[in-house]
């Protein structure tokens, strides 16, 4: 272990550690905590300069509650979940099966089409704006929550097709060659042997995509108009607008926005990380 | 169904479901990506070469558009910020490095450390926008009341042109650091023991120990932080929507936003000359996918 | 696992539905205003209007002001209503010249409204045409807390010299002499426009922003000269250019800054966020020169019917009820602003009444920088006001770079 253990150091050294541990954390996290305090205390102690201090009112309920009353914030976080959910769910399975192909079969094309789902996810996305924009209004898809659903699945494809076949390509292909040669048919082998052991995967990704589409704000500000299917993220820019100089409720609703991903996170810590870790402890 | 007609078409199946399967499996995805990233990236190379306003016709302008481009105040800014945050935004890397080194202990609650400094990176760029933009507010951000407490005017840091682009990436480092730390945390956990012995053998220590033993063997973390981080700066359009919108006066503009600000904001719906800056854009992060791309090549080979 | 083909067919499905276009419904209107009271009012139009016309259907689509102004250009050519909000000037010029506008000029005939509205009609002209009908418009000037200037012994300035000399007095008591959040460009533009309409005048405006007259001109530098009068010795507030004009209340209503160059729209504001209308006064922008005939910014909104419409007859039919001089009196009263239509009555709040004598007295009505200007130019000309007013110094350069801008913009 690097570096060498602090159980070694001398004890000094050791309560050093320990105790700027929750510092440092403190530290780093100051922006966070910041705007937590703003959003429990009254608007009032901000125009009087009292941003660090304690409230001089604790008013949790009132500004959240304050929130939902004055604006659209339930149907922003609603709106998040109809994109979110369904994305997850068409990206994930669509790269389970491109995963599948480029890692089980050998064929000319595997390796120039998998490079090609990996350049894609790369490229930035104002390349794709104009386009994409055109395309969604002559469809109809254009302010429509499908529409977004569609662009984002077809988007993070890419990523997810990366991670599958990455991950498909460590799985045992003898169990794979026996059930062929016993003439089991493709689709039997995909279902029942290769699904069930790539379920860690399905985790890691749906995870890891639930965050990115929810914390997306590029493509709803571009694929939607109307205020009634915006998602959470775009939502509270729009609430900044209208919270003028309400910074106790431009705060509390921030949070709210960024509340799903942190719970998902922590309920689901393991998979997070080793969806995004893939790679990092092995070429 | 006759089983005349079935069992010879049965046998070409099962003569060709090698050949065939793969595909099937690729169809929808492949289909998907197709229309909605590929095709795309031509066509917005194409457009590049027409003047359109996104109502009339299109026009056939030709390079006019590039070259306006090379002649453009604001596109020179814009290209400047961006390697601006190429470099700074590369601070991730060896900071989060760091607090990786400083949280690889096994002392009691270390794992909750673990997630609770990670987690900036779950939070959406717009939330560390609207934060920072707050934090950054001379007259009641945190920044402001700092500065009054030792008694010196506070700097508008998102109004002033000198700072307001390193004001917005600090604020994206904090989710970047994070990113990274957490890639260097798991390569730790593999870096092998036995090496480590060995340098301590050598006598290697401290800073030796990880120059020349530890940041070798992390260097697939290194790698894929470097990509991500690099992808991430060429990105960085939300906290720049969110906190300045490219002002003051376009100091803070970067290629991401420009091209959207001039393609599709209230005052430009210049299609063309939007896509030409995407185009640059791309072209850039071309560079960084083909050495990505390379790179994965030769693990391939393997 | 779902199957994802049938996912992906139930998802293009259920967008087909949600995608139709509403069945008959006899008239379609977008609207694009949700400040509360702007609702109200308008709702309250369309409520007398299915009065008098009970047998129609009407659905109106109401969309909050700057979604609006990225959506229109998607539902014109899409799935146009029959009835749409926009602005006069050159903002309806993409829409005029993409043919996505019907010309109502026979409507104009046949309602009077060539007479009833002669002021504002330059405005609604293009092409020989008349595109719309105004339901309100305006004033820009300068409010100041009358409280505020009473108690420092200054008198509401005049001239030039009385607003430099107020401004010096002001800053001296330890406040600042203007308020402005420039952060979203438009609001420098009003500072520009009066002094440009003091110093040259209302035709100068116009070609200004026809692109007829370089920003190098003499004439252009002397107004930023004037500027420079204001900005040098600090008489705007600092760090406007992170404030929004609603940020930049806030000094105001605190005492802290005395005057603000603004729209008539922000008295709702200033009330709302504490201010009763005893501590607010109006006065028109100070004479710089006494030869020029005093000229002012006062933007319109008006009604549209795009050529897609379905039912163009029912779409005139309302654009019609909308300019008669009772509605013109209602919705503005209703909402604070001044009815276009000559016969309409003035709200009597002292703000419009002011407002209105101001107007009508005036030698020409200017829409605003950003209005009357094309889009591109407006925003790199507002770019360039912000600027200055940070740097004042780099005036060359930023002229210099509005004119190459201009040079391919009116090319």
């Amino acid at each position: 272990m690097f570096p060498r253990p602090i159980q070694q150091a001398s004890p000094g050294f050791r309560t050093g550690y320990q105790l700027f541990l929750p510092i440092a954390l403190l530290i780093w996290l100051l922006p966070l905590l910041a705007i937590f305090m703003t959003s429990v205390r009254p608007g009032g102690d901000i125009t009087a300069g009292n941003v660090f201090g304690w409230p001089s009112q604790w008013q949790i309920l009132d500004n959240y509650a304050a929130v939902f009353q004055q604006s659209k914030a339930m149907t922003y976080l609603w709106n998040s979940v109809k994109i979110t959910i369904p994305t997850v769910i068409i990206a994930v399975s669509l790269s389970c099966l491109t995963g599948y192909a480029l890692s089980a079969y050998r064929f000319r094309w595997a390796v120039p089409l998998f490079f090609l789902f990996v350049a894609g996810n790369f490229v930035p996305f104002q390349i794709l704006m104009v386009p994409v924009r055109d395309f969604s209004v002559r469809t109809g898809l254009y302010d429509t929550i499908t529409g977004l659903v569609l662009f984002h699945a077809a988007f993070q494809t890419g990523f997810c097709t990366l991670f599958m076949r990455n991950f498909m390509k460590a799985l045992p292909f003898e169990l794979i060659e026996s059930a062929r040669i016993e003439g089991v048919s493709e689709i039997k082998i995909f279902w029942h042997i290769v699904l069930p052991l790539v379920r860690p995967a399905i985790a890691a990704l749906a995870v890891l995509i639930f965050t990115f589409i929810w914390n997306d704000y590029f493509w709803a500000v571009v694929l939607i108009n109307g205020d009634d299917l915006l998602p959470v993220t775009a939502g509270v820019r729009s609430l900044n607008g209208q919270f003028v100089n309400q910074w106790h409720l431009v705060s509390a609703a921030s949070l709210l926005a960024a509340l799903p991903p942190v719970l998902m996170f922590f309920a689901m810590q393991k998979h997070f990380i080793a969806g995004l870790t893939l790679g990092a402890s092995k070429g | 169904m006759s089983s005349t007609e079935t069992v010879p078409s049965y046998s070409w199946w099962k003569r060709n479901r090698m050949a065939l399967s793969p595909w099937l499996f690729l169809v929808p995805g492949l289909l998907f990506f197709s229309v909605y990233v590929i095709a795309p990236i031509f066509q917005s190379i194409l457009y590049s070469f027409y003047e359109w306003d996104g109502l009339g016709e299109k026009i056939w302008i030709g390079t006019r558009n590039y070259e306006e481009l090379l002649d453009d105040d604001r596109f020179y800014t814009s290209l400047k910020n961006n390697v601006i945050w190429l470099v700074l935004y590369m601070l991730a890397v060896p900071i989060g490095l760091g607090i990786a080194l400083f949280l690889n202990q096994t002392v009691t609650g270390i794992r909750l450390y673990k997630s609770l400094f990670f987690f900036p990176f779950v939070i959406s760029q717009v939330v560390v926008g609207l934060i920072f933009g707050w934090f950054y507010n001379p007259s009641f951000g945190i920044v402001g009341k700092v500065w009054e407490f030792f008694g010196a005017t506070p700097p508008s840091i998102l109004g002033d042109e000198t700072l307001v682009t390193y004001g917005i990436i600090a604020a994206g480092l904090w989710p970047q650091i994070a990113y990274c730390m957490i890639l260097y945390l798991t390569g730790l956990n593999n870096v092998s023991p036995d090496q480590i012995e060995a340098g301590r053998l050598d006598n290697a220590r401290g800073w030796k120990m990880l120059w020349y033993i530890i940041i070798p063997q992390l260097k697939p973390a290194t790698f894929i932080a470097v990509v991500v981080t690099v992808i991430g700066a060429l990105r960085s359009f939300d906290l720049v929507a969110i906190m300045t919108q490219g002002g003051p006066y376009g100091s803070s503009n970067v290629l991401a936003y420009y091209m959207f600000e001039t393609a599709l904001s209230e005052y430009g719906y210049r299609m063309g000359y939007g896509s030409a800056i995407a185009t640059v854009l791309f072209l850039i992060m071309l560079v960084y996918i083909s050495y990505f791309l390379w790179r994965m090549y030769q693990d391939e080979q393997q | 696992m779902l199957n994802p083909s049938r996912r992906l067919l139930a998802a293009l499905v259920a967008s087909a539905a949600l995608s139709a276009p509403a069945f008959g419904a006899d008239l379609v209107i977008n609207f694009d205003d949700l400040n509360p009271d702007k609702k109200a009012a308008f709702d309250a139009v369309v409520a007398a209007f299915q009065e008098a016309n009970p047998d129609m259907e009407i659905e109106v689509n109401n969309q909050d002001r700057e979604a609006y102004k990225t959506a229109i250009r998607n539902f014109l050519t899409a799935d146009a209503p029959d009835v749409a909000a926009w602005y006069p000037g050159n903002r309806m010029a993409p829409f005029v010249n993409a043919g996505l506008f019907e010309p109502i000029s026979d409507l104009w005939e046949s309602e009077g409204l060539n007479e009833s509205f002669a002021s504002i009609m330059p405005t609604m002209t293009m092409n020989g045409e008349q595109w719309g009908v105004p339901y309100s418009y305006y004033q820009w000037g300068i409010y100041y807390r009358a409280d505020v200037l009473e108690e420092l012994g200054v008198t509401p300035p005049e001239t030039w010299d009385d607003l430099l000399a107020a401004c010096t007095t002001i800053d001296e008591a330890g406040k600042d002499c203007f308020t402005i959040g420039t952060k979203f460009l438009w609001t420098a533009a009003g500072v520009f426009d009066y002094l440009n309409l003091r110093t040259n005048g209302y035709d100068f405006h116009n070609a200004l922003t026809a692109g007829e007259v370089s920003f190098t001109d003499p004439k252009v530098v002397q107004v930023f000269e004037h500027w420079k009068e204001l900005v040098e010795p600090g008489h705007f507030v600092e760090n406007h250019a992170t404030m929004s004009w609603q940020d930049a209340l806030a000094p105001f209503v605190s005492g802290d800054a005395a005057m603000y160059v603004m729209g008539n729209f922000a008295i709702g504001a200033m009330t709302e966020a504490g201010l009763t209308e005893d501590q607010i006064g109006y006065i028109p922008f100070p004479t710089i020169n006494p030869d020029v005939p005093r000229a002012e910014d006062a933007p319109a909104d008006a009604l549209f019917i795009p050529s897609g419409a379905k039912n163009k007859e029912n779409g005139k039919k309302f654009l019609a009820f909308v300019a008669t001089p009772e509605i013109q009196t209602q919705w503005n009263e209703a909402i604070g602003q001044l009815p276009p239509n000559a016969n309409a009555t003035v709200g009597d709040s002292k703000f419009l009444q002011q407002g209105f004598e101001t107007l009508s007295t005036a030698a020409g009505l200017a829409q605003f920088f950003d209005r009357d200007a094309p889009a591109e130019m407006a925003k790199a000309g507002m770019e360039g006001f912000q600027e200055f007013m940070l740097n004042p110094d780099r005036l060359d350069k930023i002229l210099e770079r509005l004119d190459k801008v201009q040079q391919r913009v009116y090319r």
